[in-house]
């Protein structure tokens, strides 16, 4: 028998959380019990994913939203995740592929016991949002022969060529009407009423609109937030199950309170040790992070003064800061479009001048590359990626590499010694700047 | 018909192909292109393009497939890590060591995520070189998927027309598919003949044929096909007491010749494949006659191949072509040969596996990468298998 053995993490000291994590943290419990008690309530389950989740279509047929990338995520904080990946492995599933997927898989041999405890529901469908990513195809084909339910397929082109085209719209708009809306009325049985999505997509717009407050916030010198870490809490309800709702519009709204809070007092980010110290390094961060070491990951940036500015991850579920905006005004064009925009479906130059700019706008010091071994949707291409950065920023890049849940390929020594190296250099190039000033 | 020195015609043709197979310089393609000063060359990736557009605008679709195993990677692996698998590292070895330089412009099918962020890179790298990432539809209905793939083709045929600075017609179109149709049939005509003669027609030969259709033009690929349907037939082999597998898993990075050569070696000869199923990626003629976009959407839609790059919609339907082809070519077990770290195959065969079990099919898994060098454990692997067949089959 194989035995992971996880190293320990952080000691056992109160952890610091600001009052928008703990909000956020009550949000997201609830709604885990509300899909625990999914069979008592009869309330009827649609499973999705981040990148292309159409959050508000689905609340618009009282379907309660499930995302297993998110059940992996907790899984992989709460040290399950491991065990989960090696039973999948057992039943058959290769070592090289995308270890959400063996997570979840392995969840649902072991019980499906989500992060709260208790028993997940199983979906009553399974809504394909085919959207920046190849293997959620075969992910939900996994389940659907687990679950023998109903599948809808919901294909969003790639942004091969930089650009949304009318045919890209016109073809997901299509899908939209004729395959995703019927087959949910069909499922839920409740009527589509296209008022009501409006009203869902009204209350996105004005979530966003604080969200990107928030994140833009970190322009400020300090930081008010960490975007990568930190950012990983706030993107969680907004690329989850309440965009769209009331609740969304009185969190964002309350983050961006607490945040402008923290820019008037010059306060840096919330670290799960405090307030953080004196800010030395600004990154962008590229790539996901790991989970089942999140806070050991974390204290090596803070624990250095470095935070992270801007992140492509914080981006996975829709991108906002270039303007876009769910609009009521086209419902199913605006979804379209959406999903079409997330950073995963958006084309490697694409992904290269988005970094650039974050360097540029938030005055970083640098870019780090966090490259997951089994996604091979951000991976593949990220060394090019770094070299452009540096040669259109002239600021130095560096690459770590682990896993996203599979605690194998979490090695802090080796990730540490680079993040180490790295720093080194970004004061190497200080001082060049300085001496040839 | 030409015969080799050795007096054999099969030797003869499978000796073109093979020579075609080890240059990796292209040879046949850069003389095809200097001929004439307006001819063009577009490269494309596994898993399909409809050639039938490239080949109208007059140009050579050229099928790059990695660099085998004779390639030697120098700059490739810089721009991946050691976790992203073989074929986009040597395609890019390709590409830098100006192997590709006389190539107009490149195609990067829906396949994965590799093949997709290598068509941004390519794009990066070789910017004087039309990049397309040529997406196809996940939705089978006409109104929908089919409405949405004919706008793609109307925008590639525009891009090659820009390419050769004319617009290509209809009967361009028209008589390119008829062309296709042809060469379809006839790697149709061979893969049956395969199965119904598999010691006539090794597997390695039947790959290097379809090999020569990545590089030679189409018409020239008939010819040779034809040729080699005819030699195969006359020529008598002798018939091993093998059992007879279909070899899956192997539509995007080819696994080195010696391994195909291996599998036969060790007791199983390949009665079908998936291998460079662009070849054969249509299953039906497409109709000459109508509307040429609308009959090549209707036949990607309603008449193509099943793999794991292909969202299945009906979970019974799942898998069940390789059931069905186990049953057409009269197979006794499946050979799941998967490149490391492809997310397409690996994550398709759990799924097959069941569906192999639930028909009582049998089958083995391993994986390799298009350099491998070692073909004594897969050997090894192959001829157990190959043995528990012949032995136990019956119980």
């Amino acid at each position: 028998m194989t035995v992971i053995v996880t190293p320990k993490g952080a000691p056992a000291k109160p952890v610091a959380k600001d009052d928008s994590m703990l909000k956020q943290k009550a949000m997201m419990a609830a709604h885990y019990d509300r899909l625990s008690n999914a069979p008592e309530t009869g309330d009827k389950v649609a499973s999705t994913f981040v990148p292309g989740n159409l959050n508000e279509l689905i609340m618009c047929f009282d379907l309660l939203n499930n995302l297993p990338e998110v059940n992996a995520i907790q899984s992989g904080l709460r040290r399950q995740s491991g065990a989960y990946v090696l039973e999948a492995e057992k039943i058959g599933h290769s070592e090289d592929v995308c270890t959400y997927v063996k997570s979840d898989i392995g969840m649902m041999a072991k019980g499906n016991i989500g992060p709260n405890g208790r028993r997940l529901p199983d979906p009553d469908v399974l809504l394909l949002s085919y959207t920046g990513c190849f293997t959620f195809m075969k992910w939900f084909e996994l389940l659907r022969e687990q679950y023998k339910c109903e599948t809808i397929m919901m294909h969003t082109p790639y942004m091969g060529d930089g650009k949304i085209t009318k045919n890209m719209i016109d073809y997901m708009v299509k899908q939209l009407k004729q395959e995703v809306i019927p087959t949910l009325e069909r499922i839920s049985g409740v009527k589509f009423d296209i008022d009501r999505l409006r009203e869902y997509l009204k209350k996105s717009s004005k979530a966003e609109d604080d969200l990107v407050r928030v994140l833009q916030g970190a322009k400020s010198k300090p930081s008010p937030i960490d975007a990568y870490f930190g950012g990983i809490y706030y993107i969680g309800p907004i690329f989850g199950a309440f965009r769209g709702t009331d609740d969304a519009i009185e969190y964002y709204r309350f983050l961006r309170a607490e945040v402008e809070e923290r820019i008037a007092e010059g306060k840096g980010p919330v670290t799960p040790d405090g307030d953080m110290g004196k800010e030395k390094y600004r990154l962008v961060v590229e790539g996901p992070p790991n989970y089942t070491n999140f806070r050991q990951f974390w204290k090596m940036f803070y624990d250095e003064g470095a935070v992270i500015v801007a992140s492509s991850y914080t981006k996975v579920g829709g991108v906002y800061d270039y303007g876009f905006r769910h609009d009521p005004d086209k419902p199913l064009e605006t979804l379209a479009e959406y999903c079409l925009g997330v950073y995963t479906n958006r084309s490697l130059p694409m992904r290269i001048d988005m970094l650039a700019n974050y360097i540029d706008e938030y005055q970083a010091d640098g870019l780090l590359i966090n490259s997951i071994k089994s996604c091979n949707s951000f991976s593949a291409g990220q060394l090019l990626i770094m070299r452009e950065v540096e040669k259109r920023t002239g600021k130095p890049a560096a690459f770590i590499e682990s896993d996203l849940v599979d605690p194998r390929y979490f090695s802090a020594a080796n990730i540490k010694n680079r993040l180490e190296s790295y720093f080194q250099m970004i004061e190497q190039k200080r001082a060049g700047v300085t001496a040839a000033a | 018909m030409a015969t080799s020195v050795n007096g054999s015609a099969v030797s003869a043709i499978v000796g073109r192909a093979q020579a075609l197979f080890d240059d990796l310089s292209f040879t046949t393609a850069r003389q095809w292109k200097a001929a004439s000063p307006d001819r063009k060359v577009v490269g494309y990736m596994p898993i399909y393009v409809p050639r039938e557009l490239v080949h109208a605008a007059g140009m050579l679709p050229l099928g790059i497939v990695g660099g085998g195993d004779q390639l030697e990677v120098i700059h490739g692996d810089a721009y991946y890590q050691s976790y992203i698998c073989r074929i986009p590292r040597s395609t890019i070895e390709l590409g830098v060591s100006g192997r590709l330089d006389f190539v107009d412009g490149m195609l990067f099918p829906s396949i994965c995520d590799v093949i997709r962020n290598l068509s941004g890179m390519w794009k990066m790298m070789f910017p004087k070189v039309y990049v397309r990432y040529f997406d196809v539809p996940q939705n089978y209905k006409d109104e929908i998927g089919g409405s949405y793939y004919v706008r793609e083709l109307e925008e590639l045929l525009h891009d090659l027309a820009g390419l050769r600075g004319k617009p290509i017609t209809e009967d361009e179109l028209r008589h390119s598919i008829a062309v296709y149709n042809e060469n379809r049939r006839l790697v149709r005509q061979l893969y049956t003949f395969r199965a119904q003669r598999p010691w006539q027609t090794p597997a390695a030969e039947v790959y290097l044929m379809m090999r020569a259709g990545l590089v030679l033009p189409v018409e020239e690929h008939s010819v040779l096909l034809r040729d080699y349907l005819t030699a195969a037939a006359d020529e008598e082999r002798p018939r091993r007491d093998n059992c007879r597998v279909v070899l899956t898993g192997v539509f995007c990075e080819q696994p080195p010749l010696n391994l195909i050569k291996s599998l036969e070696l060790a007791g199983c000869y390949v009665v079908d494949d998936d291998l460079l199923l662009v070849t054969r990626w249509l299953t039906a003629d497409v109709p000459v006659e109508g509307n040429p976009l609308e009959n090549l959407a209707r036949a990607f839609l309603h008449h193509s191949e099943s793999t794991a790059a292909k969202y299945e919609p009906d979970l019974a339907e799942k898998g069940q072509h390789l059931v069905r082809a186990v049953r057409r070519t009269d197979a006794e077990g499946v050979i799941f040969a998967c490149p490391s770290f492809c997310d397409p195959a690996l994550l398709d065969r759990p799924m097959l596996q069941h569906i192999l079990k639930d028909a009582d099919i049998p089958y083995i898994a391993f994986k390799y990468a298009e350099n491998s060098g070692q073909m004594q454990p897969i050997r090894e692997q192959a001829g157990t298998f190959a043995d528990s067949i012949k032995l136990w089959s019956g119980t």
